[in-house]
C-alpha cells in the first residue's frame, strides 16, 4: 500500500492513521478512557501492528466499551463482567501468535473479576491488560469501586472507608512481568509505556487513571484530573526506542535503566526516583505501598522482567496457533485407535 | 450393604444340595475407602471377562479420601445384563465396620468370605461362611509391612477364584498384561493371589453353589469406562483446548484426555498440538473454553452439577454469542453438594435452559461407553457446526464404572469445522455480515481472529446485537436475531444424533428413556416379557432439541413410560414443552433418585404396579 503517490502520512508498514481508528465513542464528553483509546490508536499505528493480528478484549463496563472505539479492523470480544481474563485465556491458547489487548476497568477487575485477574497474572499470559481506573462504577450511576483510595469523596459526600487495591502491587506479586502506572491526561507517558507493552511478551498489567467526569471528578476525589495534575509523581521518565528507529545514542547512561524487550526494542527509564530498580520486585512493592502511605500516586513502570516463559513457554504448544492445525495433526490416526483398544481386551 | 440401603432379593432357597448356579450371580466386596481395594477389585473383575462371561462392576464410594466404608459390585451374567442388581449373593467382608451388617444383607443361601478373625459365622446360619487369615496369609508372603494393605486385596481375588473355579492362568495373564513393565510388582501381586488360591485349595470345602464356567461372550470386547471414553473421544475429535476445574465424578474425563494427549499428540519435535489449562473455578474454564473456540480451537471443559451452575452466565453468552464449546457434565445426585459419589440424571433440564434469558442448549445423551466416545466427537462437530455451547451429559455410572464393549470405530467422516470465511471467501465476497441468515438453515458465516483481510473483523458481544454484530437495543434488529436462534434450534434437530429404536414390538405400550437407564430398562423388559407375558417398544432418547422421530413415537403409543434417574421427571418435562397438547396425557413416570445406579426390578415392578398386573 506504500506508493509514491500522495496520499496521507503511512507508518512502516505503509498504513495511514485511518486504519487504526474505532468506531465514533458512545462515552461522555471528556472521559479518560477515550484518551486512552486515542493513544492506544497512536501506539499501534506507530509501532506498525497489523491490525488484523490484534485481539481486543474486554469485560463489563464503561472501560469495556473502548475496544469499540479503536482498531475496527481487529477482531473484538466484549465477554462478560469480570471475566476477561479467561476469556483472553482461551483465545491466546487457541491463537498465540496474535496480539492481545485487553480493556477493563476497576470494577470489573477489582471487585468482581478479582479471582480471574490474579490468576491471569499469575500465568504471565502474553497480554497486555489495561485497566481504566476511575474509582468508581459508572454505568450504574457512580458507587465506589475497590480502588477508590480511602478518604476519598464521592459527589453525594460519601466517604470511602475501606483501603484501596493497589493493583499494580498485586500484579508485581503475583507474576505479571510488565506493570506500570499511568494517567490517561499524560499523552507522552502513556504513549510510551503502551508502545512498550506491544514489545513485551508477557503480561503488561497497566493501570491507567482515567478521571470519570461525571461521577469522580469533583473536588474530594482521588482520582479526578485537578488531583492527579497536582499528584502524578513519575518514578521514571519512560523513552521508547523500537527496533526499527535509528538509535539515538545521545544520552547519559548513569541516569537510565536500560531494557532490551523481546522484539529488539529498548525501554529507558530516567530515573526519577533515586536509584528506583524496575527489577526488584519486592523494592517495587514497597515503595507502592510506601507511596499510599504518602498519599502519592506513583505513575510509571514499576516492574519489568523480559525473561519469564510465559503461559505459552510453559505448555510448550507449537508455533502455528492450535485453533488453524489441520486435521492431520489433531486426529491420530486409526493405528493409534487400534493399539488403544487392544490394550483394552 | 443394608447400611447403605440395598434391598434384599428374593431368597434362594436354604438347601444345600442345590443345583449349580453358573455365570449369574453378583459379588460384594466391602472394605474401607483408601485401601487400594481398587486394583484388585479390577482384577477380578477381568478375569470373569477373560473367561468370557459378561460382567460388570459398579464402585459404590463415599465421598472421602480414605476411611469410610465402600463397595464393589462384580455382577457376572451369562445372559450379558450388566445393570447393578440389588442383591448380591456373594460377599468378601473386608471391612470390620460394616462386616455385620453386610453378612445381614446377604441373601438365604448367600455366600461370605472374611477375615477370620471376625468370627462373622455365628451371625446367622443360611448363609456359607469362608474364614480366611487374609492377614496372617499377607504377612507370610509380604516382608514389607506397609505393602501389605495393599496385597491383602490380592489374597481375597486368589481365594474367590479357587472358590469360583476361575482359571488361574486367566488371573495371572491379566495382571501379567496390568504389569507389563514391572516384574517386581506382578511377582508380588500375584504371589498374593497364588497365596489365597492355595489356602482355598487346602483348608475350604466348597458348600455354595455358584461357579464361573468359560464361555465366548466376551471375545473381541473391551472394558472402559464412560470418563476415559469420553476422553477418547475428545482426543480422536481432534480437541485443541483444554480447560477444567476439578470435579468428581468428571476428573477423570480429563486425566484421560491429558493422558491421550501426552501420548498422541506431541510433534516430533517434541511440541504439543493442545493446551490443557486447569482453571481457577469452572467459571474460568468455561471462560477459556469459549474464547479458544471462538478464535478456532476445538475446546472442552468436563464438569458435574455445581461447576455447571457456575458456567451458567457464560454459557447463556456463549449461546447469544454463537461460539463453538464442549461440556462434558458427568452428572452426580444434587440438588447442592448432594452425594458427590452418587448417580443421577437430573442435569438435564438445568442444562437445557441453563443461563438467563432465552436460552436453549443443545444436549447429547450417551447410553453406554461407546457412545461417550462417539458422541463426545459429535459435539464438537455439532458445535461447529451450529456455533453454539454443546453438552455431553453422562452420569457416574456411566462416566466411573468399567463397562463391557464393542471395541471403538475409527471415526469415518473427516471433522466438521462448520462455517468458517477465509480471507479469499472475503475477498470474493467484499465483506460478511456475522449473524446474517445467508443459507436459509439459520447458521450464520464466522470467521476467526488472525484471519489477513480488513473485512475480516467483527464485534463478538453478549449485548444486543444486530445481524452485522452492531451493537443495538431496536426492538427489531434485537427480536430478528433472537427468532434466528430459534430457528437454529430447529435446524439442530435433524443434526443431532437420532434415537436408537431398541424394540419394537408393535405395541400400544412404549418407553421413552436416555442415558445410562438403558441397561437397566433393557432387563427390565426382558423381565416383563417373562414375568407378564407382555412384549413392550423402547426407544432410546440421545439428544435434546428432539428429533421428530420420537414424536412420531409417542404418537405411536398409547401409553408412554418415560424412566430417568431424577425426582422431578426432567426428561417427561423437557419431552412436554415439545409435544403436541393433546399428547402430554400419554407420558407416565418411572423415576429412581436414590443416588444408587437404577435396577430393573424396581423398573419393572413399578411398570406392573403402574398397569395393574
Amino acid at each position: 500500500m506504500a506508493t509514491a503517490t500522495p496520499t496521507p502520512k503511512v507508518n512502516h508498514i505503509g498504513l495511514p492513521i485511518l486504519e487504526y481508528r474505532g468506531g465514533k465513542s458512545t462515552l461522555c464528553a471528556g472521559c479518560g478512557h477515550n484518551a486512552i483509546s486515542e493513544r492506544i490508536i497512536d501506539a499501534l499505528y506507530e509501532m506498525g501492528v497489523e491490525p488484523e493480528r490484534v485481539m481486543k478484549m474486554s469485560g463489563i463496563g464503561c472501560s469495556s466499551k473502548s475496544p469499540a472505539y479503536f482498531l475496527s479492523r481487529a477482531h473484538s470480544f466484549n465477554g462478560v463482567h469480570g471475566r476477561m481474563p479467561a476469556i483472553s485465556t482461551g483465545a491466546i491458547l487457541a491463537n498465540h501468535t496474535m496480539k492481545a489487548i485487553g480493556l477493563s476497568g476497576d470494577g470489573d477487575t477489582a471487585s468482581i473479576g478479582m479471582g480471574q485477574f490474579v490468576h491471569m497474572m499469575r500465568r504471565n499470559l502474553p497480554m497486555i491488560y489495561i485497566i481504566e481506573d476511575n474509582g468508581v462504577y459508572g454505568l450504574t450511576k457512580g458507587q465506589f469501586s475497590a480502588t477508590a483510595d480511602l478518604g476519598s469523596k464521592l459527589k453525594t459526600g460519601v466517604v470511602n472507608d475501606l483501603p484501596a487495591i493497589d493493583t499494580c502491587a498485586l500484579a508485581i506479586q503475583l507474576g505479571a512481568t510488565f506493570v506500570g502506572r499511568s494517567f490517561s491526561g499524560d499523552k507522552k507517558q502513556l504513549l510510551s509505556m503502551l508502545k512498550a507493552a506491544i514489545s513485551h511478551k508477557g503480561t503488561v498489567m497497566l493501570d491507567v487513571i482515567s478521571p470519570c467526569v461525571t461521577f469522580n471528578d469533583h473536588e474530594g476525589s482521588t482520582k479526578s484530573y485537578k488531583f492527579m495534575q497536582e499528584n502524578d509523581e513519575p518514578i521514571n521518565e519512560i523513552g521508547f526506542v523500537a527496533s526499527f528507529d535509528e538509535i539515538d545514542v545521545d544520552y547519559d547512561t548513569g541516569a537510565i535503566y536500560d531494557v532490551e524487550m523481546h522484539d529488539g526494542s529498548s525501554l529507558r527509564l530516567r530515573k526519577l526516583h533515586e536509584d528506583y530498580d524496575p527489577t526488584d520486585k519486592a523494592n517495587a512493592v514497597r515503595t507502592l505501598m510506601e507511596a499510599h502511605d504518602n498519599d502519592e500516586i506513583l505513575t510509571g513502570v514499576f516492574y519489568i522482567d523480559t525473561q519469564k516463559p510465559t503461559f505459552i513457554d510453559l505448555l510448550n504448544v507449537v508455533d502455528e496457533p492450535l485453533g488453524s492445525l489441520p486435521e492431520s495433526m489433531t486426529r491420530p490416526p486409526k493405528s493409534s485407535l487400534d493399539a488403544l483398544m487392544s490394550a483394552l481386551r | 450393604m443394608a447400611t447403605i440401603g440395598l434391598a434384599l432379593g428374593e431368597p434362594q432357597g436354604t438347601e444345600c444340595a442345590r443345583a449349580r448356579v453358573v455365570n449369574d450371580f453378583s459379588i460384594s466386596v466391602a472394605t474401607v475407602n483408601g485401601s487400594g481395594s481398587q486394583s484388585a477389585n479390577n482384577v477380578l473383575l477381568k478375569s470373569i471377562f477373560g473367561m468370557g462371561v459378561p460382567v460388570s462392576g459398579k464402585n459404590l464410594f463415599p465421598s472421602n479420601i480414605a476411611g469410610l466404608p465402600t463397595w464393589f459390585l462384580i455382577r457376572a451374567s451369562k445372559d450379558g445384563y450388566v445393570a447393578r442388581k440389588p442383591d448380591s449373593e456373594i460377599l468378601v467382608a473386608l471391612n470390620p465396620e460394616t462386616a455385620k451388617a453386610d453378612v445381614e444383607a446377604l441373601p438365604a443361601g448367600g455366600v461370605a468370605i472374611f477375615e477370620e478373625s471376625l468370627n462373622l459365622d455365628q451371625v446367622r446360619a443360611d448363609v456359607a461362611f469362608y474364614p480366611v487369615p487374609f492377614d496372617k496369609i499377607t504377612a507370610s508372603i509380604c516382608p514389607e509391612a506397609k505393602l501389605r494393605k495393599l496385597v491383602k486385596n490380592m489374597v481375597y481375588v486368589g481365594v474367590v477364584a479357587q472358590l469360583l473355579a476361575i482359571d488361574l492362568g486367566v488371573v495371572e495373564s491379566g495382571l501379567r498384561r496390568q504389569f507389563a513393565k514391572k516384574q517386581k510388582v506382578f511377582d508380588l501381586n500375584f504371589g498374593a493371589v497364588k497365596a489365597g488360591f492355595d489356602y482355598a485349595q487346602e483348608n475350604l470345602t466348597k458348600q455354595d453353589p455358584y461357579f464361573i464356567e468359560r464361555m465366548d461372550k466376551t471375545a473381541g470386547k473391551i472394558i472402559i469406562d464412560g470418563n476415559a471414553a469420553c476422553g477418547m473421544g475428545a482426543v480422536f475429535a481432534g480437541v485443541t483446548v483444554v480447560a477444567w476445574y476439578p470435579i468428581t465424578p468428571s476428573t477423570s474425563v480429563i486425566e484421560a484426555t491429558a493422558d491421550l494427549l501426552k501420548k498422541l499428540r506431541v510433534t516430533p519435535e517434541g511440541k504439543a498440538t493442545f493446551a490443557v489449562a486447569q482453571a481457577e473455578d469452572e467459571l474460568a474454564a468455561i471462560g477459556m473454553v469459549l474464547g479458544a473456540g471462538w478464535a478456532g480451537a476445538r475446546s472442552m471443559t468436563a464438569t458435574s452439577g455445581p461447576g455447571m451452575s457456575l458456567m451458567a452466565e457464560f454459557v447463556g453468552l456463549g449461546y447469544y454469542a454463537e461460539i463453538p464449546g464442549v461440556i462434558i457434565n458427568v452428572q452426580r445426585s444434587g440438588p447442592s453438594t448432594g452425594m458427590p459419589t452418587r448417580t443421577q440424571q437430573s442435569d438435564l433440564l438445568s442444562a437445557a435452559f441453563l443461563s438467563h434469558g432465552d436460552t436453549r442448549h443443545i444436549l447429547l445423551l450417551p447410553g453406554s461407553v461407546k457412545e461417550c466416545f462417539e458422541l463426545t466427537q459429535a459435539a464438537f462437530d455439532l458445535a461447529e457446526r451450529l456455533q453454539t455451547p454443546v453438552f455431553v451429559l453422562s452420569d457416574l455410572d456411566l462416566g466411573m464404572n468399567n463397562w463391557m464393549s464393542e471395541p471403538f470405530d475409527y471415526p469415518a467422516k473427516p471433522l466438521d469445522r462448520g462455517k468458517v470465511l477465509t480471507a479469499e471467501d472475503l475477498e470474493r465476497l467484499g465483506g460478511f455480515a456475522r449473524y446474517r441468515d445467508v443459507d436459509g438453515d439459520a447458521i450464520g458465516w464466522r470467521t476467526l481472529p488472525g484471519t489477513p483481510h480488513p473485512k475480516a473483523s467483527y464485534f463478538t458481544r453478549g449485548s444486543g446485537h444486530n445481524d452485522a454484530a452492531n451493537y443495538t437495543e431496536n426492538p427489531e434488529e434485537y427480536q430478528a436475531v433472537m427468532d434466528r436462534l430459534t430457528r437454529k434450534f430447529e435446524s439442530a434437530r435433524a443434526l443431532v444424533p437420532a434415537p436408537v429404536v431398541v424394540k419394537d414390538a408393535g405395541s400400544k405400550i412404549g418407553f421413552l428413556a436416555f442415558g445410562s437407564t438403558d441397561c437397566a430398562l433393557c432387563e427390565s423388559l426382558d423381565q416383563i416379557s417373562k414375568r407378564h407375558e407382555l412384549e413392550v417398544d423402547y426407544l432410546r432418547i440421545r439428544a435434546y432439541p428432539f428429533a421428530h422421530a420420537i414424536h412420531d413415537f409417542v404418537a405411536a403409543h398409547e401409553r408412554i413410560y418415560v424412566v430417568e434417574q431424577n425426582r422431578d421427571a426432567q426428561l417427561a418435562s423437557l419431552l412436554k414443552l415439545d409435544l403436541p397438547a393433546d399428547q402430554l396425557v400419554k407420558l407416565r413416570s418411572i423415576l429412581h433418585y436414590n443416588g444408587l445406579p437404577v435396577d430393573a426390578a424396581s423398573i419393572t415392578e413399578e411398570f406392573a404396579h403402574q398397569e395393574g398386573l
